[in-house]
């Protein structure tokens, strides 16, 4: 079925199809319309599950946390200060094993007081063992929902699915809603692989001592390494399944590419239009789109970019004290692998500021003029 | 008459409680009140190490350990969790000691609290924060110390009265049990596990270090809190009908803060102004006991 709908709505009809058995939520600014649509789902019976309207987001996460661990497919939505009231929670879904997935509308960190996007929120929380995938679309959206919970599953590590704030959580497209027959035949009802059972007791995240915590450390690495290949595969079949498939990244004319644009989210609809434009005039500009941020394809990255002279990240985000943390890691699994890469780390879109075909342009022409970055920031539309 | 308690025993011997800990022997009354069909939800606090380190585990039920401040949701979520999977008969426990109960685990008790969620939320209270090493929390009582309320900075107001914050909530059962009355404490839990809703149980866990007394006096200074009026026996049904389950002797406060080391610096005085606040207190849970009332309708 085909619908014009909101990126937010898009959110909860992926829950909904990926027929979560409890959800826990508390709006924020701008995910507050997931937590509208999914009451509206549960209370009308379009959705069997329990809705639980908790008083922060950080019980949001610990009610997921207990529902899971009970092993029933648990789902919350978030954004911003919301995000960051959990980090604690992250770490404890995380670290417990739990194949909980949410959605995160990106949006801006304050003070100063913003509701608008960037990417600060999700990618301050890259350590805490999330796997972290970024949309380009309404479409997008809703399919990454339901390829997060089989991955989920299959690692037993959580999901986090990124769309900005705004531009794609208001903005309404069309999208094509799968019958949830064939989700159920691509997505099967959760089977827990450890649980709360009273005929088999068990303690749960008990005390590691200094001799085994480290083993548990390991095993997370491992399966998020296995992430890689199981979300390809995974993409694989939905794209079989559905006839669309995203991949963990694309490429967009990407072999000849002297300029190589590297995007997430919504800044890649832009950059397709502008990499067209140039394609048109004859320049060889691509585009690389990175969808998975965690955990980072480095492998992925490495095969990509050895063949491009020069890389051009556009980083909606910042480390502070640091660069454009795209930038960063890119630049991180270059090392060695990549000499005659150039990698020039742009900082653009923070706030909500649109991110234009013009500063993209700005972007690629800036990169055209210089050999090699001349520092590790270059800093677009910003006013003197 | 012998109290009989049941056979069942669902608390392994070898925990790692300190000698004469109270939370332990109230944790064997709760489960052998509850029985086999029942889940534990433990956030930080003494028992995240009393129940055992990986492997180990001191229970015979699930256990879950949770982070400080969401003992409650966390309970919330696995009943949900249970319900959801079309598991309707299991008591789900949350049990914390008074930091994550009074202090940073209330928000999300108040609101498991108001959505009236379906679990039995223990607190153990042994009056600061015993597992980190005695600190105070909104639960040390009035001039106790502690080791950030020490020597002459002892604490300068009164304890939180978590059981009137409990009934603001009009929950359907809340009630107060002492490890000294195992009787009183599996009736109140039986009857806990029979009403539907959340469920609060507030039990006085006295501490030998915490408290600074010998442990063999553990359950003699948990019945002087009952008999001195310092902490009733009580249950609240529905938000407003209190009744009296157990009639103190109505000993002098001074019988019970004379065996304990954190009142040892107590003057006459000091003792005076606790005899005064302990009796108006229990003038005030008269009162309610008086009114007749059923209770919040839903």
């Amino acid at each position: 079925m085909e619908r014009v709908i909101s990126g937010n709505e898009a959110v909860a009809y992926g829950a909904m199809l990926s027929r979560v058995q409890v959800i826990s939520a508390y709006p924020i600014s701008p995910q507050t319309t997931i937590v509208e649509a999914l009451s509206d789902f549960c209370a009308s019976g379009k959705l069997k599950a329990d809705f639980v309207k908790v008083e922060s987001e950080h019980s949001a996460m610990a009610c997921c946390i207990g529902a899971a661990s009970a092993g029933a497919r648990a789902f919350t939505a978030t954004s911003a200060q919301g995000l960051a009231l959990m980090h604690e929670v992250l770490h404890w879904a995380a670290g417990a094993r739990l194949p909980i997935v949410m959605a995160n509308v990106n949006r801006a960190m304050s003070p100063p007081w913003t509701m608008w996007c960037d990417q600060g929120d999700s990618l301050s929380q890259r350590d805490t063992g999330w796997l972290q995938f970024y949309c380009e679309d309404n479409q997008e959206v809703l399919d990454s929902i339901i390829m997060a919970y089989r991955i989920s599953e299959k690692v037993l590590l959580p999901s986090m699915v990124c769309l900005d704030g705004f531009i794609l959580s208001h903005t309404y497209e069309q999208v094509e809603i799968p019958d949830i027959r064939e989700v159920d035949q691509y997505l099967p009802s959760y089977v827990p692989k450890f649980k709360l059972d009273v005929e088999d007791p068990h303690s749960f995240n008990a005390a590691f001592l200094p001799d085994i915590y480290m083993e548990q450390r390991v095993k997370m690495q491992q399966a998020m390494e296995e992430a890689k290949g199981v979300a390809k595969e995974l993409d694989k079949e939905f794209g079989q399944a559905f006839g669309r498939s995203y991949g963990i990244m694309e490429e967009y004319f990407v072999e000849d590419a002297d300029i190589l644009l590297v995007t997430t989210g919504t800044v890649t609809g832009t950059a397709r239009v502008v990499v067209d434009e140039y394609r048109q005039k004859g320049e060889k500009i691509g585009l690389l789109k990175m969808k998975m941020f965690r955990p980072f394809p480095t492998e992925d990255v490495r095969q990509v970019f050895q063949k491009a002279r020069k890389v051009a990240v556009v980083d909606r985000n910042i480390s502070f004290g640091a660069t454009g943390i795209f930038a960063q890691e890119i630049r991180s699994a270059l090392h060695h692998h990549g000499e005659g890469t150039s990698v020039f780390g742009f900082i653009a879109g923070l706030g909500g500021r649109d991110v234009t075909p013009a500063i993209l342009k700005e972007i690629v022409e800036y990169a055209k003029g210089k050999e090699a970055p001349e520092g590790d920031i270059a800093w677009i539309g910003v006013k003197p | 008459m012998r109290y009989e308690l049941p056979k069942e025993e669902l608390l392994y011997s070898g925990h790692i409680a300190c000698p004469g800990c109270a939370a332990s022997l109230a944790m064997r009354y709760a489960l052998q009140a509850l029985g086999k069909k029942t889940m534990v939800v433990i956030p930080a606090c003494c028992w995240s190490n009393v129940a055992g380190f990986f492997p180990s585990s001191s229970l015979k039920v699930p256990l879950l350990h949770t982070i400080f401040e969401a003992a409650a949701i966390t309970a919330s979520g696995v009943k949900k969790g249970l319900v959801a999977r079309g598991i309707e008969d299991v008591q789900v426990m949350a049990w914390a000691g008074d930091g994550g109960t009074f202090d940073i685990g209330l928000q999300a008790l108040s609101g498991c609290a108001e959505r009236n969620d379906d679990i039995i939320y223990v607190c153990y209270d042994n009056e600061a924060y015993m597992n980190t090493g005695i600190q105070r929390s909104s639960a040390t009582p009035l001039l106790s110390w502690s080791t950030t309320t020490p020597n002459p900075a002892f604490k300068d107001t009164p304890k939180k009265d978590i059981m009137e914050i409990m009934a603001a909530h009009r929950i359907p059962y809340a009630a107060t049990v002492s490890p000294a009355f195992p009787e009183d404490f599996l009736t109140k839990m039986r009857k806990a596990r029979e009403t539907k809703g959340l469920r609060f149980i507030h039990i006085l866990s006295s501490c030998p270090p915490g408290w600074k007394f010998p442990s063999e006096l553990s359950v003699k200074i948990a019945r002087l809190a009952v008999e001195t009026k310092i902490f009733p026996l009580y249950e609240i049904e529905n938000g407003r009908k209190y009744t009296l389950t157990i009639r103190p002797r109505g000993l002098p406060v001074i019988e019970y803060l004379k065996l304990q080391g954190r009142f040892s610096h107590l003057t006459p005085k000091d003792i005076q102004t606790i005899q005064e606040n302990v009796d108006e207190e229990w003038e005030m849970l008269m009162a309610k006991i008086k009114t007749k009332r059923k209770g919040i309708r839903r």
